[in-house]
């Protein structure tokens, strides 16, 4: 595995030079992951990417860099320290640095002299590929290219590749791998895809940082898939879109981030209230109020559980990695119509700006949930069922009209107010929670199969884990085995229970402050943890942070 | 069951209310155009003018307070064949809805939004609303609302509203013809209905309302909004109703490049075959 960091002043383009080389990379045959650090602004301040790739697929980031392409000067201070004694600087000319590692081109002047000063980013990136031994071929950086900028400029881009890689020598090698047939994919566009594969029809949202580019992936495609993509004027009139389409028979999703998802909290209810299937995505960031609008934090577990005022059944998975994404977002859908409930896909800045090699899925394989679609006489929209499912019509049908009221209703949804509908309703609604709770999908149990050091984790926490755990067993000594939670609530408990009977230590990995997970699994299990690794700065763990961590902690 | 018949039921508002009269309207109003009540959507908030589709028989959405519009919206984008009513109060429509009034006239949906403004909160026993008039005594407002009452006819013009009518719940021949036109017409229409509330607005009464109303005639002209937004100003000894400001305008649909076919998104599922595509081009 090599780490690459690519890094600059915003506004100089260091996400575009790393879509291009993440893809290149790829090209060649490494697994790629790359995760994106940003500031809120525009211009200036310092953006970086770290790119992670070899023979295998990372799935977290790491600390450790054997090279820095730097935009600019604050680049290589920032990030020196991590740079390997046999790694590389490579910057333009102008850049100063005593370093001994730097490779200085003059990437601005060939640029100049190939006719475009702004393909001096494609010289550092052909330049770049030389010093990793990636081979040289001109078609795959011309189709590259194709895919990433308007048709007038690809032949320049291509020429400056070649003129950075013709620069400089070979410093590496070659890392291998074999993932040139897989997808390079973000979380967000992997949850975007999910839906669209799920029959997403109508995706009503305010723009939030990291939440919005799912609307811009979703509003790219609008119009050749035939679904509405809707900017709403405010995070309530997003939700209550969303719940109006759905009402309808569209299937229908809304994201946000932590703020906005506080205003669509009434709304949640409504949808629980109403029986009318939701998919609402929270893009964590750290909160709270407006945080780090850029970061990543896992804040938001407590809050997603039991937002809304009353008491209904609802269903949060979170996140894990890319694939994960793209496989629960459809099964959020399938889960949200099959019992009619809102299910909240919780993810983050972190899994949701970076990007991953995943196997390319197939989407003719996808079992979507189909109601079947019986004539009723006398239609009741909230009929009493075995199930506490009612049949599902939407107006137009000519069984009977179709209601919905968020004050307690009979089986009509119209208005009462006597203890018995309000028992019976309630029981209905909730009843629900017991189906649901057969359909949860256990943690998954990564490293050590029987651990006598058990990590627990959720979410994005994933990647970071899974290498944390190999690198702790790797020392020898002690059994590491990370549990990591996909379904949240509710919370599946019977691996938990059985893993950690036999575990001698227990330690909660979260990406917050209070160490939320573990208040719930003591909660709900009394399962209590010995010790908790926590970070809430905005800066994602990494396993090799975590395997620290344990090892000082004394575990 | 006739096809063309809605029935209406028995109703919790007070003896003598403006909405029972509302509610006559808008069956008349729906039956006159011939509407199949199964193809019928009335959205509401919450209030007591918010339980009307609760009362009629239709398709009906009665969700938040303040949030009525949004779904109504969504629903038409969704399935165009439907013809969607949002029927709400002054409270729900002006005050905890006002962000979604202002930009659903921008974003001219086809649907008809009746307003009962009784310049009060009946439901929360009479505070005041936007459009209470200076001065309005209340439980909470014990000095006389100090706020400047919001003119929804005006705003609704200003904002780019292509179809706003005033009517009055004491006038059922013009209210129900004011209805059958804003269903009608084609894209976001207003009918802000004056409507008097026997239990706690002792002010503007009935009697007051009546005494202060006029028809507009033909001589107002409709189609020019410096003299409907004049018109539109006119709220005191004499208070104008009809169609204050008419004029067509593309909507929603017919500028959207997925809806403009007439194309209906319920139950529609997305083509394997083009999530494939999709997934390939980030090989
Ligand atoms: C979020 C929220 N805030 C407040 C209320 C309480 N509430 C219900 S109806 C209403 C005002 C109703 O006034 P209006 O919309 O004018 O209708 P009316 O009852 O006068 O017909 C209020 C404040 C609520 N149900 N929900």
């Amino acid at each position: 595995m090599y780490n690459l960091l690519v890094g600059g002043a915003a506004g100089q383009g260091v996400d575009t030079t790393v879509a291009i080389l993440e893809r290149l990379l790829k090209q060649s045959g490494c697994g790629v992951y790359a995760m994106r650090d940003l500031m809120s602004r525009i211009r200036g301040g310092h953006n970086f990417s770290r790119i992670r790739f070899g023979a295998g697929t990372p799935k977290n980031h790491s600390e450790r860099l054997d090279g820095i392409i730097a935009l600019n000067e604050e680049t290589i201070a920032i990030h020196l320290e991590n740079l390997q004694p046999n790694g590389f600087i490579l910057c333009d000319n102008a850049i100063l640095t005593e370093d001994h590692r730097a490779i200085k081109l003059d990437m601005a002047v060939i640029a100049k002299e190939l006719g475009n000063p702004r393909v001096a980013g494609s010289v550092a990136i052909g330049a770049g590929l030389k010093l990793f031994g990636i081979p040289m071929d001109l078609t795959q950086v011309h189709g590259v290219f194709e895919k990433s900028v308007k048709a007038e400029y690809v032949d320049i881009n291509v020429k400056a590749v070649q003129a950075g890689y013709d620069r400089v020598p070979q410093k590496f090698k070659h890392a291998g791998g074999d993932y040139a047939d897989h997808m390079i994919i973000s979380g967000n566009k992997a949850l975007a895809l999910g839906a669209l594969a799920a029959g997403l029809q109508f995706y009503s949202a305010y723009p939030m940082s990291p939440s919005t580019s799912i609307m811009e992936y979703l509003a790219l495609k609008s119009d050749e898939a035939g679904i509405l993509v809707e900017q709403a004027e405010d995070e309530i009139a997003a939700v209550n879109m969303a719940i109006g389409a759905s009402f309808t028979g569209a299937r229908a999703m809304t994201g946000t981030s932590g703020g906005g998802f506080s205003l669509k909290v009434e709304a949640l209810g409504l949808s629980g209230m109403t029986e009318i299937p939701l998919v609402l995505v929270n893009v964590q960031r750290p909160g709270p109020v407006t945080g780090f609008p850029t970061r990543t934090e896992q804040g938001d577990l407590r809050f997603m559980i039991s937002a809304s005022q009353g008491e209904f059944p609802r269903m949060v998975i979170a996140l894990r990695h890319h694939e994960d994404a793209f496989y629960q977002t459809i099964r959020a859908f399938n889960l949200a119509e099959k019992y009619q409930i809102p299910v909240i896909l919780l993810s983050d800045q972190y899994l949701a700006d970076s990007t991953a090699t995943i196997p390319v899925m197939d989407p003719r394989k996808i079992v979507l949930y189909e109601p079947e679609d019986e004539k009723q006489d006398d239609y009741a929209r909230y009929r009493y069922t075995d199930s506490g499912i009612s049949p599902r019509k939407f107006p137009g049908t000519r069984d009977g009209f179709v209601t919905a009221d968020s004050d307690e209703h009979d089986e009509h949804g119209h208005i009462v107010e006597d203890s018995e509908t309000r028992i019976r309703m309630m029981n209905k609604r909730m009843g629900k929670m017991h189906q649901i709770a057969q359909e949860l999908q256990e943690p998954e149990l990564l490293g050590d199969q029987e651990p006598e050091v058990l990590l627990l984790g959720w979410g994005s926490m994933y990647g970071p884990l899974e290498e944390a755990a190999s690198l702790l067993n790797q020392k020898g000594g002690k059994r590491y085995g990370a549990l990591v939670f996909g379904d949240v609530w509710p919370l599946p408990q019977q691996l938990l229970k059985q893993t950690a009977a036999s575990a001698k230590a227990i330690i909660n990995v979260e990406q917050n402050y209070s160490g939320q997970l573990a208040s719930l699994i003591c909660e709900v299990t009394g399962i209590r943890t010995d010790c908790s690794i926590l970070k809430y700065d905005g800066r994602q763990l990494c396993g090799e942070e975590i395997a620290a961590r344990i090892s000082k902690e004394g575990f | 069951m006739s096809e063309h018949v809605f029935n209406t039921y028995e109703t919790a508002w007070c003896p003598g209310c403006g909405n029972f009269s509302i509610l006559d309207c808008l069956k008349g109003a729906l039956e006159d155009l011939k509407k199949d009540p199964h193809d019928v959507l009335i959205a509401a908030g919450i209030g007591q003018a918010a339980k009307i589709p609760q009362y009629i028989s239709v398709n009906s959405f009665c969700g938040l307070h303040g949030r009525a519009v949004p779904p109504a919206v969504a629903a038409k984008m969704v399935n165009q064949k439907l013809t969607v009513i949002i029927d709400s109060g002054d409270g729900d429509s002006y005050g905890e809805g006002g962000n979604h009034f202002i930009h659903n006239i921008r974003r001219n949906v086809d649907i008809a939004h009746f307003i009962h403004d009784n310049q009060v909160y009946g439901l929360t026993k009479g505070q005041a609303s936007p459009t209470s008039d200076e001065g309005a005594i209340t439980d909470i407002q014990v000095d006389g609302s100090q706020n400047i009452p919001f003119n929804p006819v005006l705003m609704a013009i200003s904002a780019g509203a292509g179809f706003v009518a005033r009517s009055f719940s004491g006038n059922p021949l013009h209210l129900k013809e004011m209805m059958k036109r804003a269903i009608k017409f084609k894209g976001y229409a207003l009918v802000d209905i004056l409507q008097p509330c026997v239990s706690f607005n002792k002010v503007n009464t009935f009697a007051w309302y009546k005494q202060r109303v006029y028809e507009l005639d033909q001589t107002h002209d409709a189609a020019n909004r410096l003299v409907a937004m004049e018109r539109s100003m006119e709220f005191g000894d004499r208070i104008p109703i009809g169609v204050l400001y008419e004029r067509q305008q593309p909507t929603y649909h017919e500028k959207h490049n997925v809806l403009k076919n007439e194309q209906v998104l319920v139950g529609r599922r997305n083509d394997p075959a083009l999530i494939e595509r999709y997934l390939q081009e980030l090989v």
